[in-house]
């Protein structure tokens, strides 16, 4: 693999979980909005499953799955710790943002408003 | 002037992560020679496919080597649909009205066509999680789509329910199902969630690997039903722009 193409890859994948992470930091820190302080949240969750994916890849490896054909090639398989975590994390990604949302609905109905700026009661 | 702030505070804390990126070049092989069992993820890639007979390395991690913790994992998911539950549970007199999910009733063509494409969804559904063991997925993927058929009838049927009882049975017996395996892992191997009491069988196959198949499907059908129960509680909930 020629150094520039490897170059693209590694500024393209861990840049884009770069940006996302800071995108939905921006978001959770700017908007007024719930829903998308709660979208701020996913985003920053989506930005480190691709961290720590793209950390655990190896050049060239398949996936860590030994299926017919590949039951002797453990030496060209990708790190499937990361993979393992990040199936935990995305499962409890998802349980926050649900709780993070039923919040929202019961904060809405409360007051009528979904900003923040609005809700009076979250001021000392 | 809060945004100048927050521009500044994220460009030095970007600045300082794509610094750090620097030091761990994309593809790099972190898990040193796999034959030498330097790291975690090796010894795993080795051991997997001989001791417990799973083509699906991270399916062996997720339910044999942290099975603990997917217990655990599980438990939060029950946790997160009960809070949801508890967090939008309204009383009947509150408001007595029906709910109206939707202004407008959905057309014919979404009706007949998620009518259609439910069987096959949960058939999708459960083929992941029975393969969790050989192909990519398993319980929680296996469960998502299951979920996604069911989200797929709460939108184009707007007095479809599902039946809260038959959710809280699936669920319930499924995590006793999951435990009832640890336990008896913990009495004939003698560490909890040990994978010994059933034969391997071999790789590759459909009944290999002892228990592992037997706990993912357990996952698959707690996950579907919690996920369910989420979405269904979460669409039921009565808009409170109309009151």
């Amino acid at each position: 693999m020629p150094v520039e193409y490897q170059n693209i890859l590694t500024i393209s994948v861990y840049g884009s979980s770069l940006a996302l992470i800071l995108i939905g930091l921006y978001a959770v820190l700017i908007k007024k909005h719930l829903i998308k302080i709660v979208i701020g949240m996913s985003l920053v969750d989506a930005g480190l499953h691709l961290l720590f994916v793209a950390i655990g890849y190896i050049k060239g490896g398949t996936s860590p799955i030994f299926s017919p054909g590949y039951e002797d090639k453990a030496n060209a398989m990708v790190d499937p710790v990361p993979q393992a975590l990040v199936l935990t994390a995305i499962v409890i990604g998802f349980a926050v943002t649900a709780v993070a949302l039923s919040l929202v609905i019961r904060l809405h109905k409360h007051h009528g408003t979904a900003n923040i700026d609005e809700i009076k009661s979250l001021k000392w | 002037m809060k945004k100048f702030f927050v521009i500044t505070l994220l460009a030095v804390l970007g600045f300082y992560l794509a610094s750090t990126f620097c030091y761990m070049p994309f593809g790099e092989n972190r898990m040193g020679a796999p034959v030498d069992e330097q790291t975690v993820g090796a010894y795993y890639l080795n051991q997997t496919a001989e001791v417990s007979q799973v083509s699906n390395v991270i399916t062996a991690i997720v339910v044999n080597y942290r099975g603990f913790d997917t217990l655990g994992e599980v438990t939060v998911l029950f946790l997160a649909s009960a809070g949801l539950a508890s967090i939008l549970y309204r009383r009947k007199e509150e408001d007595e009205e029906e709910v109206e999910r939707l202004n407008q009733p959905s057309s014919s063509l979404l009706q007949t066509g998620s009518k259609f494409l439910f069987p096959l969804v949960v058939l999708l559904g459960i083929y992941v999680f029975i393969h969790g063991h050989l192909t990519p997925g398993g319980g929680f993927q296996g469960g998502a789509i299951i979920a996604t058929g069911f989200l797929l009838m709460l939108i184009a049927y707007k007095k479809y329910h599902v039946s809260h009882g038959m959710l809280t049975w699936v669920e319930s017996l499924a995590g006793i199902l999951f435990v009832t395996i640890g336990i008896w892992g913990l009495v004939t191997g003698g560490t909890f969630l040990e994978n010994s009491f059933l034969p391997k069988g071999t790789l590759n196959s459909l009944i290999s690997g002892g228990a592992i198949p037997i706990i993912y499907i357990a996952v698959g059908f707690k996950v579907a039903a919690e996920l369910t129960g989420v979405l269904d509680i979460l669409l039921n909930t009565k808009d409170p722009i109309k009151k």
